[in-house]
């Protein structure tokens, strides 16, 4: 048995009084990639840090190669050549590609030796590895698939022999993910030790060698991928069988509920983002819009909801419904019985720092049942929130809590819930479970599809193709403010619709 | 002939005047291009001010006037960095802290040590910069050699030799020294690996953090850098443009300072030329205190008040879009 590259023993940390890991110990062996996974909040990313020197563990050890090696900060992980790659980027945006590698690795004061030594040696990286990336173009200037090589660039410069990669694909496309495996499937050959964490069950079984799950805290298990099942990893996870399939009868699609005609929306700086779109949604029925992000999706819910002003025409009911000025914000859509859960719930809907039950009233809180005279009838609003938070499982349950001290899961389900339970003729669901766990999506989407077994119209919008896939009764593609083609799911796939979704037209397709 | 010797001597006076704003604009644009927002340069001149010219009234040495200024203004520098870096303060609050600190004390103490009513007593001799003359230009010596006053001198003089003698010549060792910190501060910013780090540190600590180069270490030596040079704007004040320290004798020129910095997009070389713009101004409003306007004449207070309105009408419609540094104004947090 070969020496493990990095072998944790009885790591425990604790922030006051979560017990944030608790005695994991894991050995990874080099030249393999190594996956964690487990829900938000189930200490991945802590023990990570742990790895490189951003927190000390309150006990335990860390060996690298065999050697026990102490990390107190950052500077020290990257000398015991290990290398991260976070969820967040830590790029420069205005500098170059060059001068983000090269931070902190300069060889002496002055610059310009060690950016040419730099750029020499990239130049070696880049084709040692086929990882090509433009060394003199601004972070700004190129997408965020670029600046994750960036990032991986800056570990291999740093000579990194084990590279960890924090939620690696949360902001890629299909096609940059599977892009990124295939760089890590090379490091791999080159005989470097990869650990990625995420909550994605099939890259881990797609892309990895071994597998270890963590759930509150604790490392419940070590497999072999090849060995297990993403049914087993899912219930190891969540310490519960989890239906990875959503269990739905086939749609009754009714009458149609929203017609949208001729569609167009320009954004504040004058440029066409929806190009003349035609949709219909029917009551009982859930349509998925994919595609790749920054594709009108967003926008186009925006003008649903009554966040932007649009052209052309939308009913709603066959009555028609204004697309500026009055009667298009917000407050008109919920009047128009139009429910949104929009795309980013930490910045469209909640306010972070207001408690659970203020926020389940937002957009709702002039409804005369939360009035009392002149003023807001608190109790009663308090007494709506528990009832939410009771039905759908809000953890912890506790209405005081303001809205950023729940996990985003926990977020979501208070958004959906408020939405939901207004029983919209029409519901808007914009990324319904982006950054959430895999326990909180299985509730989010049986919720989703019993509103549509009521007979409402729902219109879905995410970038994640399995979710379209599970949830839609009709798949519509957007590309460049475009619809490409609509698709029924059971008559797909997601090559097909991948091709769609960069653009390529039915008949090449 | 005379619009021209005028035009000379408001460009020489725009000189000595841009000077102290010029020096607080860098010592401003080290701190804010690493994320470190500070309001507190005016405060850091004034504190510089009077500590370099009770020094130097009390020692007789200039020199050691300018040491005790940027002593001072280190001092409060450090209070910054203690409370916006250690403690993650806000820096706002910080420098409005420092800019009050500075104006209660320096009186306080002036009128404890001096009782001059909260001035120090005047420089003279040693305890000013003397101008630097350079070689053949007209000078005070000239004037003595030849019995002529040096403005006689100087008209009599062809053109060159005038802007030789008027503008280039003449100034306080100070001034130089600012105006080579324009190239310097340049070269330490793009050319050098601190110069690199500092930029990356105003636009996304983390990169650093995560580069295993300390925040803190950076920060507090922009902070440092920051109070350094407003020690020398603050003497430069005191001691070499006028001659001993007055009650609010800075007066508000930290805070042109910081509109030249926005002005100048946190760029040196245009931080030259914008700190050159407002000297001009306050130049003109020196020069031409009263405007006769065919019958209509302009009060002195409205001249006076000139670069100040000036200042607000240039940021509010002049500057475009500034983009400060990203990470501008926020305590650096560890996150995961």
């Amino acid at each position: 048995m070969t020496v493990p590259a990095i072998e944790l023993k009885g790591i425990s940390k604790a922030f006051g009084p979560v017990q944030a890991n608790k005695d994991i110990s894991i050995s990874v062996a080099p030249g393999t990639i190594h996956g964690i996974i487990g829900e938000n909040g189930a200490g991945k990313s802590t023990l990570m840090s742990i790895l490189y020197g951003f927190y000390k563990a309150d006990k335990g050890e860390i060996c690298i190669n065999g050697t026990k090696t102490d990390i107190p900060d950052s500077q020290a992980a990257i000398a015991a050549g290990i290398g991260m790659v976070f969820q967040h980027f830590k790029l420069v945006e205005n500098f170059t590609v060059l001068e983000n590698i090269v931070l902190g690795a300069e060889d002496g004061g002055l610059l310009a030796p060690s950016l040419s030594k730099a750029r020499k040696e990239l130049k070696e990286l880049e084709e040692e590895y086929e990882l090509f990336v433009d060394p003199d173009k601004r972070i700004d200037e190129i997408g965020v698939g670029m600046q994750q090589r960036v990032e991986i660039l800056k570990a291999l410069y740093r000579q990194a022999e084990i590279l960890i990669l924090d939620e690696p694909t949360g902001v890629l496309t299909p096609a940059e993910a599977d892009q990124l495996f295939r760089i890590l499937d090379r490091l791999r050959a080159e005989g470097k030790t990869i650990i990625v964490i995420t909550h994605k069950l099939r890259e881990i079984i797609e892309n990895t060698d071994t597998v270890s799950v963590m759930r509150r805290g604790q490392m419940t298990a070590t497999v072999k991928t090849a060995e297990t099942s993403p049914e087993e990893l899912a219930e190891l996870m969540v310490g519960r069988k989890v239906l990875l399939q959503v269990d739905k009868v086939s749609a009754k699609p009714g009458k149609p509920i929203l017609e949208v005609e001729n569609l167009r929306v320009f954004d504040q700086a004058g440029v066409e983002r929806v190009k003349g779109i035609d949709l219909t949604v029917r009551a009982g029925e859930i349509v998925g819009i994919a595609g790749v992000a920054g594709n009108g999706q967003s926008e186009l819910l925006e003008v649903l909801g009554g966040m932007r002003p649009g052209q052309g025409s939308i009913k709603l009911n066959g009555e028609p419904l204004a697309l500026s000025g009055h009667g298009s914000d917000g407050q008109a859509r919920r009047a128009q019985h139009i429910a949104h859960v929009p795309e980013d719930r930490q910045r469209e809907g909640l306010i972070m720092d207001f408690h659970a039950w203020e926020n389940v009233a937002f957009g709702y809180h002039r409804d005369p049942a939360y009035q009392r005279g002149l003023f807001m009838d608190n109790a009663a609003l308090r007494a709506d929130t528990e009832r939410k938070i009771e039905k759908f499982d809000v953890r912890p349950p506790n209405g005081w809590l303001t809205a950023k001290s729940f996990s985003g899961g926990n977020q979501q389900k208070i958004v959906v819930a408020r939405e939901i339970e207004r029983n919209p003729d029409l519901l808007l669901v914009g990324q319904p479970t982006r950054g959430v766990d895999i326990g909180a999506i299985e509730f989010i989407h049986k919720q989703i599809v019993a509103l549509r077994d009521q007979g409402k119209a729902i219109l879905l919008v995410s970038v994640e193709l399995e979710e379209i896939f599970s949830l839609s009764d009709r798949i519509a593609v957007m590309f460049d403010g475009h619809i490409m083609g609509e698709r029924l799911p059971h008559e797909t796939d997601e090559k097909e619709l991948g091709l769609l979704m960069a653009g390529v037209a039915e008949e090449a397709a | 002939m005379d619009i021209f010797v005028t035009l000379i001597q408001v460009l020489d006076s725009t000189i000595r005047l841009a000077t102290p704003l010029l020096l607080a604009c860098l010592a401003g644009l080290y701190s804010e291009r690493a994320g470190i927002f500070d309001i507190g340069l005016e405060g850091k001149m004034l504190m510089a001010a009077f500590f370099s010219a009770a020094v130097a009234a009390v020692t007789g040495s200039v020199w050691l006037g300018l040491l005790a200024g940027i002593a001072s203004s280190l001092v409060l520098s450090g209070l910054h960095g203690l409370a916006s870096i250690t403690f993650r303060g806000n820096q706002l609050i910080s420098g409005v802290a420092i800019n009050f600190l500075a104006s209660g004390l320096t009186v306080l103490i002036a009128q404890s040590w001096f009782k001059q009513g909260g001035r120090t007593p005047s420089l003279f001799g040693g305890g000013r910069f003397e101008s630097a003359e350079f070689p053949y230009a007209i000078g005070p010596e000239d004037a003595e050699l030849t019995g002529q006053p040096v403005s006689e001198l100087m008209s009599d003089a062809n053109s060159i030799h005038m802007v030789y003698s008027e503008l280039l010549s003449g100034h306080s060792i100070l001034v130089y020294v600012a105006f080579l910190m324009v190239p310097l501060t340049w070269w330490v910013l793009f050319r050098t690996r601190f110069g690199l780090r500092l930029r990356a540190v105003g636009e996304n600590p983390a990169a650093v953090d995560t580069a295993g180069v300390s925040v803190v270490g950076l920060r507090f030596a922009a902070v440092a850098i920051c109070g350094v040079l407003c020690g020398i704007a603050g003497a430069y004040l005191a001691t070499a443009l006028q001659a001993g320290f007055v009650k609010e004798m800075t007066a508000g020129r930290g805070f042109i300072a910081l509109a030249a910095l926005i002005f100048a997009k946190w760029r040196p070389w245009h931080a030259m030329w914008a700190c050159l713009l407002f000297g001009l101004l306050q130049a003109i409003a020196l020069r031409f205190q009263n405007i006769d306007l065919g019958g209509v004449v302009i009060p002195v207070q409205a001249m006076d008040a000139l670069p100040y309105i000036l200042t607000v009408v240039i940021l509010a419609g002049f500057v475009g879009k500034a983009v400060p540094p990203r990470a501008g104004g926020e305590p650096y947090v560890k996150e995961r």
